[in-house]
């Protein structure tokens, strides 16, 4: 019996540790972002060996929380739900991996009137993530609560399109020193750093049903 | 030799009594995956021998008010039409009652040698049924508020959670094997007990009269049972009639066994008779009827959306059909054993028929006497 436990008491662990690791490369994106329109070469070379470093650690757990699951046939009715669950937060740290590295690779030009408007969509679309996560933790714990904290996350990707359209509209409406590949470049970002929200949407839903599944 | 041959029917329902009623104590929770077949039929056999062997006297008293069935051979019929029943019953994957079963296979017998039945112990029998449910589902609402108000204020991690439900049915499940045992032995191996007398084993510091011998072969059989057949009605059970978390299966299982136990131990009957109130009669309980009351109670509570009622429809027409049935099977092979392989199978009143024969009857009596339809030719008595 005491095996049981042992190895429940691990994968919780795990389980925290993952989801930890996730917020932690979510905030790093944010700062990577910020880093780079902010011109802070150094610091956002630092956010890219980080976020390296930490959706490396993220999918290393991952493997070892699924097949600890399926190997001790732990949370036999939800397991599915669970993985598919840490599927999708490990997408956000993935996704944010990505677009952080698109900054590094494709080095856009962001001009200084539109950088407020890309500081805001950065941070409203990772409060989203940020959001999200905490209810990821709250579901393993208060499935009960889950669903309340969720109404932030739809608010915040609300916010975020909002942000992005409003964007969309300066750059094609209101830029016109630019040229078209310039805004369809800057375009881009945002729809990149939009993608962290709509990854937080999608979560979201997930875990919306699975609380209710899950509820006795 | 022939005591072996003939207890084979019993046997046969004490392996039947395992295929079906076993899923009764892990049926949710092998159905819910919460724990693996092989752990549950392991812990079910051990715990029913237990149970059989320990406490199963209490109800077969009660089963033996009902009918006496005297001889081997009637002990032999009654058994194999009660194990048919209820076999034909499982194969139709209806969770089906032994007790029923064996209970209407006894008054088949009854019927056959026009023995009374007991309207009295039937009546106390029939109310279980009846009570049972009722008693499983008002277990069940109890115990699943409570789980809520638990689960509310421990904030337990769902893995923790998920571990301690898997070992909480695992050891309501040993107690409810152990209630099965005890509940229901009389069921397998109550109809012989009258019949086979076998030496007692005298082991100096413990000595194992012929009834724990008989029950503890019948536990042997039910084990059987569980381990070889039971795995597809458990499946049954724990998925058809309504969809069930892990924690109502634990909740379910400890409702059933505490109902099962209630109704088979003796000192609790003498306890509760001891403060003045009524004791508790101790009668083999369906258990199938026990976890459907428990089940039904929770989808009640949970506001009754999730209840399937067709596969409800098709259980309760086991229920009626099973009594039925192994009364109707019992009274046709009796007839049979007795005048076609020339067994006694019990003594039969002919008061009836000697009120109805003429005065140059032979028979013909103002007191009614007793015949053994075995030794005798007798036209009038093939009617039966």
């Amino acid at each position: 019996m005491s095996i049981i436990f042992k190895h429940a008491r691990q994968l919780v662990v795990e389980i925290d540790e993952f989801i930890n690791t996730a917020e932690q490369g979510v905030l790093v994106f944010k700062e990577g972002v910020l880093n780079y329109l902010n011109n802070e070469k150094e610091s956002f070379a630092d956010k890219i060996s980080d976020i390296d470093r930490l959706e490396a650690a993220a999918d290393r757990l991952q493997r070892k929380i699924d097949d600890e699951a399926y190997q001790h046939s732990l949370l036999p009715q939800s397991i599915s739900d669970v993985v598919s669950m840490l599927d999708r937060v490990d997408e956000l740290i993935d996704i944010a991996k990505d677009n952080l590295y698109l900054f590094e690779l494709e080095l856009p030009f962001f001009p200084e009137n539109i950088r407020n408007e890309y500081i805001r969509l950065t941070t409203t679309s990772v409060e989203a993530a940020l959001c999200v996560i905490p209810a990821v933790r709250t579901y393993f714990r208060e499935p009960v609560q889950v669903r309340d904290m969720l109404s932030k996350v739809y608010f915040y990707e609300n916010e975020t399109d909002k942000i992005s359209r409003s964007i969309k509209r300066k750059l094609f409406h209101e830029m016109h020193e630019l040229d078209l590949a310039q805004k369809i470049h800057l375009r881009y970002f945002a729809l990149h750093i939009e993608s962290i929200s709509d990854k937080a949407q999608e979560l979201a839903d997930a875990l919306s049903i699975m609380a209710l599944k899950i509820n006795i | 030799m022939i005591t072996l041959l003939f207890l084979t029917s019993g046997l046969f329902l004490g392996w039947s009594l395992g295929a079906n009623d076993a899923a009764n104590i892990f049926g949710t929770a092998v159905g819910s995956r919460m724990v693996r077949f092989k752990l549950a039929a392991i812990i079910a056999g051990i715990f029913v021998i237990i149970g059989a062997v320990a406490q199963g006297a209490g109800a077969n008293d009660t089963l033996g008010d009902l009918g006496s069935v005297s001889t081997l051979g009637a002990a032999f019929t009654v058994a194999l039409a009660a194990a048919l029943t209820v076999f034909w019953m499982t194969r139709l994957s209806l969770p089906v009652s032994t007790s029923q079963a064996i209970v209407g296979s006894i008054i088949g017998w009854n019927f056959y040698t026009n023995n009374p039945t007991d309207l009295g112990v039937l009546t106390k029998i029939v109310g279980t049924w009846i009570s049972g449910p009722i008693l499983g589902g008002a277990f069940a609402v109890l115990l699943f508020m409570l789980l809520q108000l638990a689960t509310r204020k421990v904030r337990l991690h769902l893995i923790y959670k998920d571990v301690i439900t898997r070992v909480g049915l695992v050891i309501v499940g040993a107690f409810g094997a152990y209630s099965l045992g005890a509940n229901n032995i009389a069921n397998v191996m109550g109809v012989f007990t009258h019949s086979i007398q076998l030496t007692p084993l005298d082991f100096g510091w413990l000595v194992i009269g012929s009834k724990q011998q008989l029950f503890f072969i019948g536990g042997i059989a039910i084990a059987i049972g569980i381990a070889t057949y039971s795995k597809h009605v458990m499946n049954t059970v724990g998925k058809s009639l309504m969809p069930l978390t892990p924690e109502a299966a634990l909740i379910i299982v400890l409702a059933q066994s505490l109902v099962l136990f209630i109704f088979s131990s003796q000192n609790l009957s003498n306890a509760i008779a001891s403060i003045g109130l009524p004791p508790i009669p101790l009668v083999p309980v369906s258990s199938s009827q026990v976890v459907i009351g428990a089940i039904i109670g929770i989808g009640l509570y949970k506001g009754g959306r999730e209840i399937k009622l067709n596969i409800l429809g098709s259980i309760s027409l086991g229920w009626i059909a099973t009594p039925i049935a192994a009364g109707i099977l019992s009274f046709f092979m009796l007839f049979f054993m007795n005048n076609v392989f020339k067994q006694e199978v019990g003594s039969i009143e002919i008061k009836r028929i000697l009120q109805s024969e003429t005065e140059q009857d032979p028979l013909q009596n103002n007191d009614p006497k007793t015949y053994h339809p075995g030794s005798l030719q007798n036209d009038s008595l093939v009617n039966h």
